[in-house]
């Protein structure tokens, strides 16, 4: 119940943020900001319950946002249809990549997840309906009533979808679901002897997970007006759907999301006031020293800091 | 697509040359990861870096070749204190180092590659040197003589490596620590050593290889994201850590990006080492030469 108010509230700010600010800029960087929320939310179903390091993040969101720019192209459906669509389309790509890639453990799954990110990159290069390695510019539609500026529209999307995402996560880690994939990403054999379905687990947190990726990249091509496969499928979009739990807390469902809130807001920062080079070098920075020091995260210094009044 | 002999002849040829230049960039790696199952992602971004520090040496009036050898000494240095940390900070904790180990030499990576293009900019470089630009005429086809210096470092270093991992008594140890650590330990070994000394010789082995990078092409800060997948599926491919499979997967990787690039074009290329590695790891995950 808790959580519901607490989804409303921000919601409710949202709606306020939109209703008041004029200054298009905010909602131009709030939107990358909840867009990253997603992403680091989605990964961490896999990534964070179970294990396993995915970085082909691009793979499923630049799938998601290609789907929305066929069906865009093909039969100019509105906003929520392309979502759905990318959604599904990337889900089952979770499923299928899943089944055949979550055998393998560590090192190894992540390797073959970055592979994917390159044969999908290679597949939207040489397809010409969708512009291929040039790229295609896209006209944005009215937007719809309630809104005046297509800005707020998809900053508000993105807000929703936020909600949906980490809905879904809590979902997840508080069934039995959640308890297997932490079950297995502890011992894999364990679980398994213990009556853990655990490829069919995987596989399905993975399909979720690439799904919520997939709705996340497709307002993409409407954000920019623009697609093209290089920087549609640029595995910077990995590094920061990964770098968010790490920093977070990868053990609860609010991690990420405090992670994607730091991560993002800091890289508009630094992109804004220096450069967009130093904003990728704090990632990494940030990135490395939270795994060194501190490896349960943000959650985990607020855990340590609770014990330590307590004691 | 009409099929001509000769194009898939030199096709072949220049895949050769190709595989053994990839085969030699994968050796390093081949030790770390393939060895000491170290998830060494940042592998290839070391081998970039070595390729600007050859850059700069080059400006200095250095050979490339002279100035790749240079740099072995330090960067055999730097893979120790890698590993070092690494295992400080990951290996001696023990459980949950799997997520955090990649995702540190993933961290690793990215500082390396953003620091190179704060440094240097996004632009290509290159080096020069007498025989970079020639190419030597083969019956039909032209051989760059680039390839063929790269092809002659490439096979030494894959020489002088495999006999150092059998025939000397560090390199033994180095295999058996591969094979079993606690053995090891029981024979009075201290394997993190062995494993730090191992790490510097990769890492050693990639500054050479770096220096290969940049005598075969021009070298941009994020090349090194390519080559994760092609050293990668060099090494999957080869059987972990067995040098042999380093070359025989090398070979396939280089005539087999090559055929494409001839036949399908250039954009099609970058997926073969995936696809190749995504075959294995469905199909034969132990690799060619598996242990």
């Amino acid at each position: 119940m808790k959580f519901w108010i607490s989804a409303a509230l921000a919601l409710g700010l949202v709606a306020v943020l939109a209703a008041m600010v004029q200054n298009e800029y905010y909602f131009f960087a709030g939107y990358v900001i909840l867009m990253y929320v997603v992403l680091a939310t989605a990964w961490n179903i896999l990534g964070g319950y179970a294990g396993y390091v995915n970085f082909g993040t691009p793979a499923f969101f630049g799938l998601g946002a290609y789907t929305a720019v066929v069906v865009f192209k093909s039969t100019g459906a509105p906003l929520i249809v392309q979502i759905l669509l990318a959604a599904l389309m990337s889900g089952m790509l979770g499923f299928i990549a899943g089944l055949f890639t979550l055998r393998l453990r560590g090192i190894f799954f992540a390797i073959a997840t970055i592979a994917l990110v390159v044969i999908m990159e290679t597949l939207f290069v040489n397809w010409r309906y969708v512009g291929g390695a040039t790229g295609l510019q896209l006209l944005r539609p009215a937007p719809m009533p309630p809104f005046e500026s297509y800005n707020k529209m998809l900053f508000v999307v993105m807000a929703l979808l936020a909600v949906v995402a980490v809905a879904i996560a809590r979902w997840v880690q508080d069934n039995w679901i959640g308890r297997g994939l932490r079950a297995l990403r502890d011992s894999e054999e364990a679980a398994e002897s213990s009556g853990v379905p655990t490829l069919r687990l995987k596989v399905f947190a993975c399909a979720v997970s690439g799904a919520l990726m997939g709705a996340a990249g497709a307002p993409m091509p409407m954000y920019l007006s623009f697609i093209e496969p290089a920087s549609t499928f640029n595995l910077n979009y990995a590094i920061g759907a990964l770098a968010s739990p790490m920093i977070g807390g990868m053990s609860h469902y609010i991690g990420p999301v405090i992670g994607a809130i730091i991560l993002a807001t800091v890289q508009q920062v630094v992109t804004v006031t220096i450069s967009s080079e130093m904003n990728v070098l704090v990632v990494g920075v940030l990135l490395v020293v939270f795994v060194v020091a501190a490896p349960e995260g943000i959650i985990g210094l607020f855990r340590r800091l609770r014990d330590w009044k307590k004691a | 697509m009409i099929f001509s002999f000769d194009l898939l002849l030199e096709a072949v040829l220049f895949g050769v040359l190709l595989g053994c230049f990839y085969a030699a960039v994968s050796m390093g790696l081949s030790v770390s990861f393939g060895l000491l199952d170290v998830p060494h992602v940042a592998h290839p971004a070391l081998m970039v870096l070595a390729s600007y520090c050859t850059f700069l040496l080059n400006r200095m009036g250095l050979d490339p070749i002279v100035a790749g050898v240079l740099l072995m000494p330090p960067f055999f240095l730097l893979g120790m204190a890698v590993y070092r940390f690494y295992y400080e900070t990951f290996e001696k904790r023990g459980a949950e180092t799997g997520v955090r180990g990649i995702a540190f030499f993933f961290g690793v990576a990215l500082i390396i590659e953003v620091g190179l293009i704060l440094g240097f900019g996004v632009d290509q470089r290159l080096v020069e040197a007498a025989y970079i630009g020639q190419s030597m005429p083969v019956g039909e086809m032209r051989i760059p003589y680039r390839m063929l210096v790269a092809f002659g470092l490439a096979v030494l270093l894959m020489v002088a490596l495999t006999l150092y991992l059998s025939r000397t008594f560090t390199g033994r140890a180095i295999k058996a620590v591969a094979q079993d650590e606690p053995a090891l330990r029981l024979m009075g070994a201290d394997p993190v050593r062995i494993k730090q000394w191992a790490f510097g010789i990769a890492t050693a082995a990639a500054a050479l290889a770096g220096a290969m990078l940049i005598i075969v092409g021009p070298v941009e800060p994020s090349l090194d994201r390519v080559y994760i997948g092609r050293t990668f599926s060099v090494v999957v491919l080869a059987g972990l850590g067995s040098m042999t499979g380093t070359v025989a997967a090398g070979l396939v990787l280089g005539i087999s990006e090559s055929i494409v690039l001839m036949h399908f074009g250039a954009s099609w290329a970058p997926a073969v080492a995936f696809g190749l590695l995504l075959l294995v790891l469905a199909v034969r995950p132990q690799g060619l030469f598996g242990r």
